[in-house]
């Protein structure tokens, strides 16, 4: 008799997992509304760079809207360095805290997704790609959602904004700005002094590094492969000697560098340097609206392109709220939510969703937007760079540190 | 009254009491256990990253780090250098100047500049200094010609002097407060007498008659300049080299590394960082000997040195430096609060802003009351648990032995970085990290000496004669301590609190490190913003880091004379 109890029991559980399934698949998605059930009342500890109060405003305008809307309660935890947050869940998985963690959600790429997803410190994969709002996420142009510095994101982080890299200079002092590396290195002769970037391993000062090495590099295939140590000194060799003419000509002779990318584009705004860059091509925008550089600032970039990324959020293994993680996540892929954070008083971050494809109301949101003085449209902002893979970081700075930081 | 037999014997029986015991397990045993802590991944035994095995060679890795030499030289000479001349720096200004107006009226100032936390000093100054700043901005185009800053190196400089100077800055209020502090014992001024009446000019009367008795109470704050100066994070994040940086920014940024490895070589460098702090220890304390020698030779030599007003003038002049920067740093932490733009080479903001302060205060609001909770509690607790410990210990007739002060000041005199990453690992392991509890109690760690040092001068001032004669009409121990002893301290208690609630809102990296991000002050909301690019909201914080502590020293001052207003002899006592 039990027997055959569990027999039909499993002849049921037959049936009904495929009805599950196909239900998920639907428009209502009970799947997602449990989920929003569960994430009502909890708590979640985003770990974010605290270093910009405009992107922190925002960040708890955010949290305002998730709080009022879906119950779930944002705690901004500011951040001077993503690092730690890694070496954090680190510290917790090597004392086997696997739940209740300190952090339930972090803003990453790059090289800190490759370390987390390579030790394991990160939720289950997929989660991403069954947020709501996923289907707006401009997969087709814009591939770097996917693939994050050549890692593939396996769905294990959420993307959250764009970022290409752009230089900006005031038109003040200096009219007609450089449109090449070589260019680049004929002004600074010229003016020494007024050009710097930010000292590796600094994530700016990195990225510029990428950007010689791109413009220099025989063979641009090398970069999308992990480091060959074999390789590696013909690949560089060029780079490095473009520095090696640069430095004499540096901001302080390289003696010193900015600390940052905010750093650098205060020394702009003080008058020290002519040229500083940012990830962020409404930074130059956003900047002379809120005060912090002359209204004279404007942006350009090099002929022939520069590096640009997707930056993230993501989900430790042993977040104590990973559903209300995910409900935040979602709601920053949310169209209202991407076109708040792209216009220039407010952050200026480029969105990551397809606008093209967005419905109509969504859709004249970014239409009508603003995007002040210092900005430049898209066809202007021309190709992006592909990172390289996240293995060059690491020996660019060993090699840079080698080589100028320690003298 | 118990029998002086009994209480003898009593004493001898139980050489240890309660609160001896909880000092010492409260402040050796984390910096132990935290030292343990990172001593075994330095030997690279890390379980949790699969690094089962003993060996060298995260030591190895270290010493294969470009520049390593000159980064620990570095840490060596600036935190020796700092520490050297500030000691010089107070000596010879309490040597020319001690019992004159002058003196006091610079008293006043220097006192509320050793609440200024160390992160917002280095940003003041920062303002002040660099070539867009304000003291090239002043003279600048008119003077200079400078239509832009110059590119000469001041901030950053690869010798350290700019650090040098900012850890001086920060170094001399507090060193000259502990020599005030050693000076307002009695008998002190027939000191001064005596040399006078010997023929002995004002300074050489310090140095040969009144420092000898001063000098052993001022030793240890000196020792925790040294180790302090030589382990500085936030300093030398903001003011000193870069390439290479000296040995604790560096540490900080293995650790933080996304290449989790390199944490085991990260602990190696904590071991290094422990030995270049012993060796400046050690380097002072030869220095001191040096000095005992030379100076006896000079003792009997007999010189009287009676023309000295020369080198009083010059005895003044790196005091008046140190506070004329210092508040100019400060009132410019002020102006930038309120700048929206302020371009070179305008002296004044051109443009002002005041939302901005409405808007850090709103956000900075949880902070801010975390940061009063930490700071309140802590130096609640380090005060009573001081007065509790110097009360027993009294009691009990013993004095607070040598053993048991360096127990106490083992978290001075440890570099922070090289237990703080075990202690971390400690708090994980009791699921305590990131709660205010495990903050609270690493606060407690850095705040208790600095109670202790604070007070327990007062106290053994305190002449035992009340409490004996309270004790003699019958009075039970507790009600000696509340109606007796407490009153006749309330100033140095209050002030003791104010102190210790400085330091607590001072700690960055305890307070990063153990309250896992998850409890946030003022402090590690700067040194965030500190990191950005918006002047004013990184001033607004600093400011912010400063108005905690200046309200415990105004309180600290205030209410005593509250209490005493009717009390003429308590009033004019220190």
């Amino acid at each position: 008799m039990t027997r055959l109890l569990a027999a039909g029991l499993c002849l049921f559980a037959l049936v009904l997992v495929p009805l599950t399934a196909l239900a998920q698949a639907t428009q209502e998605d009970p799947a997602w509304q449990a989920l929003l059930d569960k994430a009502n009342g909890q708590t979640v500890y985003f770990h974010a760079w605290g270093g910009e109060p405009r992107i922190n405003a925002y960040i708890q305008w955010a949290a305002r809207e998730v709080a009022r809307d879906y119950g779930v309660r944002v705690i901004h935890v500011k951040v001077s360095d993503t690092a730690t947050v890694v070496s954090q869940v680190l510290s917790e998985k090597s004392v086997g805290k696997a739940s209740g963690g300190a952090v339930d959600l972090i803003w990453i790429n790059g090289e800190n997704f490759a370390s987390m997803k390579e030790n394991e410190l990160l939720a289950a994969p997929g989660w991403a790609e069954t947020l709501p709002n996923w289907a707006y996420v401009d997969v087709e142009n814009k591939p770097t959602v996917l693939v994050d510095f050549t890692v593939p994101t396996d769905g294990q982080e959420s993307p959250w904004g764009m970022a290409k890299l752009v230089f900006m200079h005031d038109s003040a002092r200096l009219e007609t700005p450089p449109a090449s590396l070589d260019e680049l290195l004929a002004y600074a002769t010229a003016n020494p002094g007024r050009f710097a970037y930010p000292q590796p391993p600094n994530f700016y000062g990195t990225t510029f590094l990428k950007q010689v090495l791109a413009g220099t590099v025989a063979n641009a295939e090398l970069l999308s492969k992990p480091v060959d140590k074999a390789q590696f000194e013909e690949a560089v060799a060029p780079l490095f000697a473009y520095l090696d003419k640069l430095h004499p000509q540096l901001w302080r002779e390289g003696q010193a560098f900015p600390k940052n990318a905010s750093h650098m584009r205060q020394l702009l705004a003080d008058g020290e340097l002519d040229i500083a860059f940012s990830f962020n091509p409404g930074d130059a925008s956003g900047a002379i609206a809120n005060g912090e550089l002359p209204p004279t600032v404007r942006t350009f970039v090099f002929e022939g392109g520069t590096i640009g990324n997707t930056h993230f959020v993501a989900i430790p293994f042993n977040s104590s709220a990973q559903e209300g993680a995910q409900v935040f996540a979602n709601f920053l892929l949310s169209p209202m939510a991407q076109t708040r954070k792209q216009e220039p008083e407010i952050w200026g971050d480029p969105t990551v969703l397809d606008v093209a494809g967005l419905p109509a109301n969504e859709k004249a949101l970014f239409d009508t937007m603003d995007l002040g003085p210092a900005i430049l449209s898209p066809e202007d902002l021309g190709p992006v760079l592909p990172e390289p893979h996240p293995s060059w970081v690491k020996a660019l700075e060993e090699a840079w540190v080698q080589r100028y930081g320690a003298e | 009254m118990p029998s002086e037999v009994d209480r003898l014997s009593q004493g001898t029986r139980l050489r240890v009491d309660a609160p001896t015991i909880l000092v010492t397990v409260l402040l050796a045993g984390p910096v132990l256990a935290g030292l343990a802590g990172t001593a075994l991944p330095a030997f690279g035994y890390l379980p949790a990253l699969g690094y089962g095995q003993f060996s060298f060679a995260p030591f190895q890795q270290l010493f294969e780090a470009p520049g390593l030499v000159t980064s620990a030289l570095l840490s060596l000479s600036t935190g020796l250098t700092a520490s050297l001349l500030s000691l010089a720096i107070v000596l010879i200004f309490t040597a020319g100047w001690s019992g004159t107006q002058t003196f006091r009226r610079l008293t006043r100032f220097l006192s509320p500049l050793l609440s200024v936390p160390h992160a917002a000093a280095a940003i003041g100054l920062a303002f002040l200094i660099a070539p867009s700043g304000f003291v090239v901005r002043l003279v600048s185009p008119w003077a200079t010609g400078w239509t832009r800053p110059p590119d000469i190196l001041i901030l950053n400089d690869p010798y350290g002097m700019a650090m040098t100077f900012g850890l001086v800055a920060k170094e001399v209020p507090f060193l000259f407060l502990m020599t005030l502090a050693a000076l307002n014992r009695p008998r002190t001024e027939d000191f001064f007498k005596a040399g006078a009446g010997l023929g002995y000019g004002r300074m050489a009367t310090f140095f040969k008659i009144v420092l000898p008795q001063v000098y052993p109470m001022i030793r240890l704050p000196i020792l925790a300049v040294v180790a302090y100066s030589t382990s500085v994070v936030d300093v030398a994040t903001i003011l000193g080299p870069t390439t290479p940086p000296p040995l604790a920014p560096r540490l900080v940024a293995w650790m933080n590394d996304p290449d989790l490895t390199e944490r085991l070589m990260a602990s190696a460098g904590a071991l290094l960082q422990l030995a270049v702090t012993l060796s400046a220890l050690v380097i002072y304390l030869c220095l001191e000997k040096l000095a005992r020698v030379l100076a006896h030779r000079q003792y009997q030599s007999g010189h009287r040195f009676r023309q000295e007003g020369f080198s009083r003038f010059f005895s003044l002049l790196p005091m008046l430096l140190i506070i004329i920067v210092m508040v100019l740093s400060l009132c410019l932490l002020v102006i930038w609060s309120a700048a929206k733009s302020w371009w070179f080479p305008a002296v004044l903001p051109q443009a002002w802003s005041l939302s901005k302060m409405v808007d850090a205060v709103q956000m900075g609001s949880g902070s801010l009351a975390a940061t009063l909770f930490l700071a309140v509690v802590s130096a609640l607790l380090a005060t009573s648990l001081t007065l509790w410990l110097l009360e027993a210990r009294s009691h009990r007739n013993l004095a607070v032995n040598k053993r048991l002060k360096s127990y106490i000041f083992l978290p001075l005199l440890v570099p922070q970085i090289a237990f703080l990453f075990g202690l971390q690992m400690l708090f994980l392991l009791f699921g305590l990290s990131g709660t205010l509890l495990a903050v609270l109690l690493s606060h407690l760690i850095f705040v208790f000496p600095y109670a202790f040092l604070a007070l327990s001068d007062p106290w053994d001032q305190l002449d035992p004669r009340y409490a004996r004669a309270a004790r003699s009409i019958g009075a039970p121990r507790a009600k000696v301590f509340w109606k007796i002893q407490l009153p006749l301290l309330l100033r140095p208690v209050l002030v003791t609190i104010a102190v210790a609630a400085a330091v607590s809102v001072g700690q960055y990296l305890p307070t990063l490190m153990i309250g896992a991000g998850r409890i946030v002050t003022i402090t590690t909301e700067s040194v965030a913003l500190a990191s950005g690019g918006n002047r004013q909201f990184a001033s607004l914080y600093a400011l912010l880091q400063l108005i905690v502590p200046l309200m415990g020293f105004l309180l600290a001052a205030l209410v005593p004379s509250l209490v005493h207003r009717n009390r003429a002899a308590m009033r004019l006592g220190k």
